[in-house]
Protein backbone atom coordinates (compact mmCIF):
# COMPACT_ATOMS: atom_id res chain seq x y z
CA UNK A 1 0.00 0.00 0.00
CA UNK A 2 1.51 3.27 -1.06
CA UNK A 3 1.25 6.31 1.13
CA UNK A 4 1.61 9.91 0.19
CA UNK A 5 2.56 12.84 2.33
CA UNK A 6 3.00 16.50 1.62
CA UNK A 7 5.32 18.56 3.75
CA UNK A 8 4.79 22.30 3.47
CA UNK A 9 7.72 24.42 4.59
CA UNK A 10 7.32 28.12 5.26
CA UNK A 11 9.57 30.84 6.56
CA UNK A 12 8.69 31.72 10.14
CA UNK A 13 6.30 34.62 10.22
CA UNK A 14 8.77 37.07 11.77
CA UNK A 15 11.36 36.55 9.06
CA UNK A 16 11.41 38.95 6.14
CA UNK A 17 10.78 37.34 2.77
CA UNK A 18 12.35 39.47 0.04
CA UNK A 19 11.45 36.93 -2.64
CA UNK A 20 7.81 37.14 -1.67
CA UNK A 21 8.02 40.91 -1.81
CA UNK A 22 9.54 40.79 -5.31
CA UNK A 23 6.72 38.50 -6.43
CA UNK A 24 4.17 40.85 -4.90
CA UNK A 25 5.67 43.73 -6.87
CA UNK A 26 5.26 41.69 -10.05
CA UNK A 27 1.63 41.01 -9.20
CA UNK A 28 1.06 44.73 -8.73
CA UNK A 29 2.76 45.53 -12.02
CA UNK A 30 0.29 43.13 -13.63
CA UNK A 31 -2.52 45.16 -12.08
CA UNK A 32 -3.59 42.87 -9.24
CA UNK A 33 -3.75 45.54 -6.60
CA UNK A 34 -6.09 43.93 -4.10
CA UNK A 35 -3.28 41.51 -3.17
CA UNK A 36 -1.26 42.98 -0.35
CA UNK A 37 1.04 40.20 0.71
CA UNK A 38 2.79 37.17 -0.72
CA UNK A 39 5.21 34.85 1.04
CA UNK A 40 6.92 31.96 -0.69
CA UNK A 41 7.27 28.46 0.74
CA UNK A 42 8.03 24.97 -0.48
CA UNK A 43 6.00 21.77 -0.91
CA UNK A 44 7.67 18.37 -0.72
CA UNK A 45 5.64 15.51 -2.17
CA UNK A 46 6.72 12.27 -0.55
CA UNK A 47 5.69 8.72 -1.32
CA UNK A 48 6.53 5.51 0.48
CA UNK A 49 5.17 2.45 2.21
CA UNK A 50 5.38 0.50 5.42
CA UNK A 51 4.69 1.10 9.08
CA UNK A 52 7.58 3.52 9.51
CA UNK A 53 6.52 5.85 6.73
CA UNK A 54 4.73 8.40 8.87
CA UNK A 55 7.50 8.54 11.48
CA UNK A 56 10.15 8.90 8.80
CA UNK A 57 8.23 11.74 7.18
CA UNK A 58 8.03 13.55 10.53
CA UNK A 59 11.74 12.96 11.12
CA UNK A 60 12.93 14.27 7.78
CA UNK A 61 10.55 17.20 7.95
CA UNK A 62 12.23 18.47 11.11
CA UNK A 63 15.80 17.35 10.36
CA UNK A 64 16.18 17.88 6.64
CA UNK A 65 13.31 19.53 4.79
CA UNK A 66 12.97 22.50 7.14
CA UNK A 67 15.68 24.52 8.84
CA UNK A 68 14.14 24.95 12.33
CA UNK A 69 16.01 28.22 12.86
CA UNK A 70 14.08 29.97 10.12
CA UNK A 71 11.29 27.66 8.94
CA UNK A 72 8.10 26.02 10.17
CA UNK A 73 6.58 22.96 8.56
CA UNK A 74 3.21 21.27 8.23
CA UNK A 75 2.66 17.62 7.35
CA UNK A 76 -0.38 16.30 5.52
CA UNK A 77 -0.55 12.53 5.20
CA UNK A 78 -2.99 10.82 2.89
CA UNK A 79 -3.70 7.12 2.47
CA UNK A 80 -4.26 5.83 -1.03
CA UNK B 1 54.10 22.87 10.94
CA UNK B 2 50.41 23.70 10.73
CA UNK B 3 48.39 20.99 9.00
CA UNK B 4 45.35 22.14 7.03
CA UNK B 5 42.58 20.18 5.35
CA UNK B 6 40.38 21.81 2.71
CA UNK B 7 37.09 19.92 2.39
CA UNK B 8 35.70 19.42 -1.09
CA UNK B 9 31.99 18.83 -1.61
CA UNK B 10 30.39 18.30 -5.01
CA UNK B 11 30.01 21.89 -6.20
CA UNK B 12 32.64 23.50 -3.98
CA UNK B 13 34.60 25.91 -6.17
CA UNK B 14 36.78 27.96 -3.83
CA UNK B 15 38.77 25.00 -2.60
CA UNK B 16 41.72 25.65 -4.90
CA UNK B 17 42.01 29.31 -3.90
CA UNK B 18 42.07 28.32 -0.23
CA UNK B 19 44.59 25.53 -0.94
CA UNK B 20 46.82 27.99 -2.82
CA UNK B 21 46.87 30.51 0.02
CA UNK B 22 47.40 27.90 2.73
CA UNK B 23 50.21 26.07 0.95
CA UNK B 24 51.93 28.52 -1.40
CA UNK B 25 51.52 31.77 0.53
CA UNK B 26 51.49 30.55 4.12
CA UNK B 27 53.57 27.39 3.74
CA UNK B 28 51.19 25.22 5.76
CA UNK B 29 51.07 21.48 5.11
CA UNK B 30 47.83 21.42 3.14
CA UNK B 31 45.69 18.68 1.66
CA UNK B 32 42.24 18.22 0.23
CA UNK B 33 39.66 16.26 2.24
CA UNK B 34 36.92 14.50 0.29
CA UNK B 35 33.35 14.86 1.56
CA UNK B 36 32.93 11.09 1.69
CA UNK B 37 35.94 10.50 3.94
CA UNK B 38 35.01 9.05 7.30
CA UNK B 39 38.25 9.83 9.05
CA UNK B 40 40.47 12.86 9.08
CA UNK B 41 43.89 12.52 10.54
CA UNK B 42 45.09 14.82 13.23
CA UNK B 43 44.83 18.10 11.36
CA UNK B 44 45.13 21.48 13.06
CA UNK B 45 42.66 23.28 10.83
CA UNK B 46 39.80 22.32 8.56
CA UNK B 47 38.44 24.76 6.00
CA UNK B 48 34.99 24.49 4.46
CA UNK B 49 35.44 26.57 1.30
CA UNK B 50 32.99 28.60 -0.74
CA UNK B 51 31.02 27.47 -3.74
CA UNK B 52 27.69 25.89 -4.55
CA UNK B 53 27.88 22.52 -2.86
CA UNK B 54 25.07 20.27 -4.09
CA UNK B 55 23.94 23.14 -6.27
CA UNK B 56 22.46 24.90 -3.22
CA UNK B 57 19.66 22.33 -3.55
CA UNK B 58 17.07 22.36 -0.74
CA UNK B 59 18.93 25.20 1.04
CA UNK B 60 22.50 26.42 0.74
CA UNK B 61 24.74 24.02 2.62
CA UNK B 62 21.82 21.86 3.78
CA UNK B 63 22.78 18.67 2.00
CA UNK B 64 26.50 19.16 2.71
CA UNK B 65 25.71 19.46 6.41
CA UNK B 66 24.66 15.80 6.35
CA UNK B 67 27.77 14.61 4.50
CA UNK B 68 29.72 11.62 5.77
CA UNK B 69 32.73 13.84 6.60
CA UNK B 70 30.71 15.97 9.04
CA UNK B 71 30.93 13.43 11.86
CA UNK B 72 34.72 13.51 11.70
CA UNK B 73 34.61 17.31 11.62
CA UNK B 74 32.46 17.37 14.77
CA UNK B 75 35.01 15.19 16.55
CA UNK B 76 37.81 17.45 15.27
CA UNK B 77 35.96 20.40 16.84
CA UNK B 78 35.43 18.53 20.12
CA UNK B 79 39.19 17.92 20.25
CA UNK B 80 39.62 21.70 20.27
CA UNK B 81 40.97 21.89 16.75
CA UNK B 82 40.07 24.69 14.38
CA UNK B 83 37.48 25.09 11.63
CA UNK B 84 36.94 27.97 9.20
CA UNK B 85 33.78 28.14 7.09
CA UNK B 86 33.99 30.63 4.21
CA UNK B 87 30.78 31.64 2.42
CA UNK B 88 29.14 28.28 1.52
CA UNK B 89 31.30 26.87 4.33
CA UNK B 90 29.63 29.29 6.77
CA UNK B 91 26.24 28.16 5.46
CA UNK B 92 27.23 24.51 6.01
CA UNK B 93 28.31 25.26 9.59
CA UNK B 94 24.99 26.92 10.48
CA UNK B 95 23.00 24.15 8.79
CA UNK B 96 24.97 21.64 10.87
CA UNK B 97 24.28 23.78 13.97
CA UNK B 98 28.02 24.07 14.58
CA UNK B 99 27.44 27.81 14.58
CA UNK B 100 24.16 29.45 15.66
CA UNK B 101 21.71 31.22 13.36
CA UNK B 102 21.13 30.86 9.65
CA UNK B 103 22.07 32.45 6.32
CA UNK B 104 19.14 33.46 4.14
CA UNK B 105 18.58 35.22 0.86
CA UNK B 106 20.02 38.73 0.50
CA UNK B 107 17.40 41.40 1.07
CA UNK B 108 17.92 42.60 -2.50
CA UNK B 109 17.20 39.04 -3.76
CA UNK B 110 20.26 39.56 -5.95
CA UNK B 111 23.60 37.81 -6.11
CA UNK B 112 26.13 40.42 -4.97
CA UNK B 113 29.71 40.31 -6.20
CA UNK B 114 31.52 43.29 -4.72
CA UNK B 115 34.24 44.55 -2.44
CA UNK B 116 32.95 45.53 0.99
CA UNK B 117 34.47 46.97 4.11
CA UNK B 118 34.46 45.03 7.34
CA UNK B 119 35.11 46.24 10.85
CA UNK B 120 37.27 43.80 12.80
CA UNK B 121 35.29 43.69 16.04
CA UNK B 122 37.20 41.07 18.00
CA UNK B 123 40.94 40.66 17.57
CA UNK B 124 41.18 37.94 20.19
CA UNK B 125 40.50 35.06 17.80
CA UNK B 126 42.60 32.66 15.77
CA UNK B 127 41.79 34.51 12.53
CA UNK B 128 41.86 38.14 13.64
CA UNK B 129 44.72 38.63 16.10
CA UNK B 130 46.97 40.28 13.51
CA UNK B 131 44.46 43.05 12.77
CA UNK B 132 44.07 46.24 14.79
CA UNK B 133 40.90 46.42 16.83
CA UNK B 134 38.06 48.16 15.00
CA UNK B 135 40.18 48.53 11.88
CA UNK B 136 38.26 48.63 8.61
CA UNK B 137 39.42 46.14 6.03
CA UNK B 138 38.31 45.46 2.46
CA UNK B 139 37.27 42.01 1.37
CA UNK B 140 35.26 40.68 -1.57
CA UNK B 141 31.86 39.07 -1.18
CA UNK B 142 30.11 36.95 -3.76
CA UNK B 143 26.85 35.53 -2.56
CA UNK B 144 23.08 35.48 -2.93
CA UNK B 145 22.27 33.99 0.45
CA UNK B 146 24.41 35.89 2.94
CA UNK B 147 21.82 37.54 5.18
CA UNK B 148 22.63 36.37 8.71
CA UNK B 149 19.64 35.95 10.99
CA UNK B 150 19.08 34.44 14.42
CA UNK B 151 16.52 34.88 17.15
CA UNK B 152 16.81 37.68 19.70
CA UNK B 153 18.35 35.53 22.43
CA UNK B 154 21.03 34.22 20.10
CA UNK B 155 21.94 37.68 18.85
CA UNK B 156 22.15 38.98 22.41
CA UNK B 157 24.40 36.09 23.38
CA UNK B 158 26.66 36.67 20.38
CA UNK B 159 26.94 40.35 21.28
CA UNK B 160 27.51 39.77 24.99
CA UNK B 161 30.13 37.08 24.40
CA UNK B 162 31.89 39.10 21.68
CA UNK B 163 31.37 36.29 19.22
CA UNK B 164 30.86 38.70 16.34
CA UNK B 165 34.26 38.91 14.68
CA UNK B 166 33.51 40.91 11.51
CA UNK B 167 30.75 43.40 10.73
CA UNK B 168 29.91 45.13 7.44
CA UNK B 169 31.02 48.75 7.64
CA UNK B 170 32.34 51.65 5.60
CA UNK B 171 36.01 52.49 5.14
CA UNK B 172 35.94 54.34 8.47
CA UNK B 173 34.65 51.33 10.32
CA UNK B 174 31.22 52.91 10.84
CA UNK B 175 28.56 50.27 11.19
CA UNK B 176 25.31 51.32 9.63
CA UNK B 177 22.53 49.87 7.49
CA UNK B 178 23.82 51.70 4.42
CA UNK B 179 27.00 49.65 4.49
CA UNK B 180 25.20 46.34 4.91
CA UNK B 181 25.13 44.59 1.53
CA UNK B 182 22.66 41.83 2.38
CA UNK B 183 20.56 42.85 5.40
CA UNK B 184 22.36 40.68 7.98
CA UNK B 185 21.18 41.41 11.50
CA UNK B 186 23.52 43.81 13.29
CA UNK B 187 25.64 43.92 10.10
CA UNK B 188 27.08 40.54 11.05
CA UNK B 189 29.59 39.23 8.47
CA UNK B 190 31.41 36.64 10.54
CA UNK B 191 30.95 34.93 13.92
CA UNK B 192 32.91 32.56 16.11
CA UNK B 193 31.63 29.86 18.44
CA UNK B 194 31.78 30.16 22.23
CA UNK B 195 34.84 27.96 22.50
CA UNK B 196 36.66 30.11 19.92
CA UNK B 197 37.70 27.35 17.55
CA UNK B 198 35.03 27.54 14.84
CA UNK B 199 34.54 30.63 12.72
CA UNK B 200 32.18 31.31 9.84
CA UNK B 201 32.25 34.34 7.57
CA UNK B 202 30.59 35.26 4.29
CA UNK B 203 33.44 37.36 2.77
CA UNK B 204 36.40 35.71 1.03
CA UNK B 205 39.75 36.37 2.73
CA UNK B 206 41.48 33.95 0.34
CA UNK B 207 40.68 36.35 -2.53
CA UNK B 208 42.66 39.28 -1.17
CA UNK B 209 46.08 38.17 -0.05
CA UNK B 210 48.23 39.30 -2.95
CA UNK B 211 48.74 42.70 -4.53
CA UNK B 212 47.51 41.51 -7.89
CA UNK B 213 43.97 41.26 -6.44
CA UNK B 214 41.79 43.94 -4.94
CA UNK B 215 43.97 44.30 -1.91
CA UNK B 216 45.88 42.40 0.71
CA UNK B 217 43.65 42.83 3.75
CA UNK B 218 43.01 39.09 3.78
CA UNK B 219 46.65 38.32 4.47
CA UNK B 220 46.38 39.18 8.18
CA UNK B 221 43.52 36.65 8.42
CA UNK B 222 45.95 33.85 7.54
CA UNK B 223 48.87 35.35 9.46
CA UNK B 224 46.60 35.31 12.51
CA UNK B 225 46.22 31.56 12.06
CA UNK B 226 49.99 31.14 11.81
CA UNK B 227 50.45 33.07 15.04
CA UNK B 228 47.66 31.46 17.08
CA UNK B 229 47.51 27.90 15.83
CA UNK B 230 51.24 27.68 15.38
CA UNK B 231 52.07 28.62 18.94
Amino acid sequence: MQYKANVIVRLKSDILDPQGKAILNSAHKLGYTSITGIRMGKVFEIIGSGDSFEKEVRDIASKLLANPVIEDYEIRIEND
Amino acid sequence: MIKVGVVVFPGSNCDEDVYYVMSSIMGFETKYVWHRDTYIEDLDLIVLPGGFSYGDYLRCGAISSHSIIMEAIKQHINRGRYVIGICNGFQILTEAALLPGALTMNMSTRFICDNVYLSVENINTFVSNQYSEKSAIMMPIAHKDGRYIANEDTIKKLEDNQQIVFRYSNSNGDIEADYNPNGSLHNIAGIINEKGNVIGLMPHPERCVEGVFTGKDGLHFFESIAKWVGD
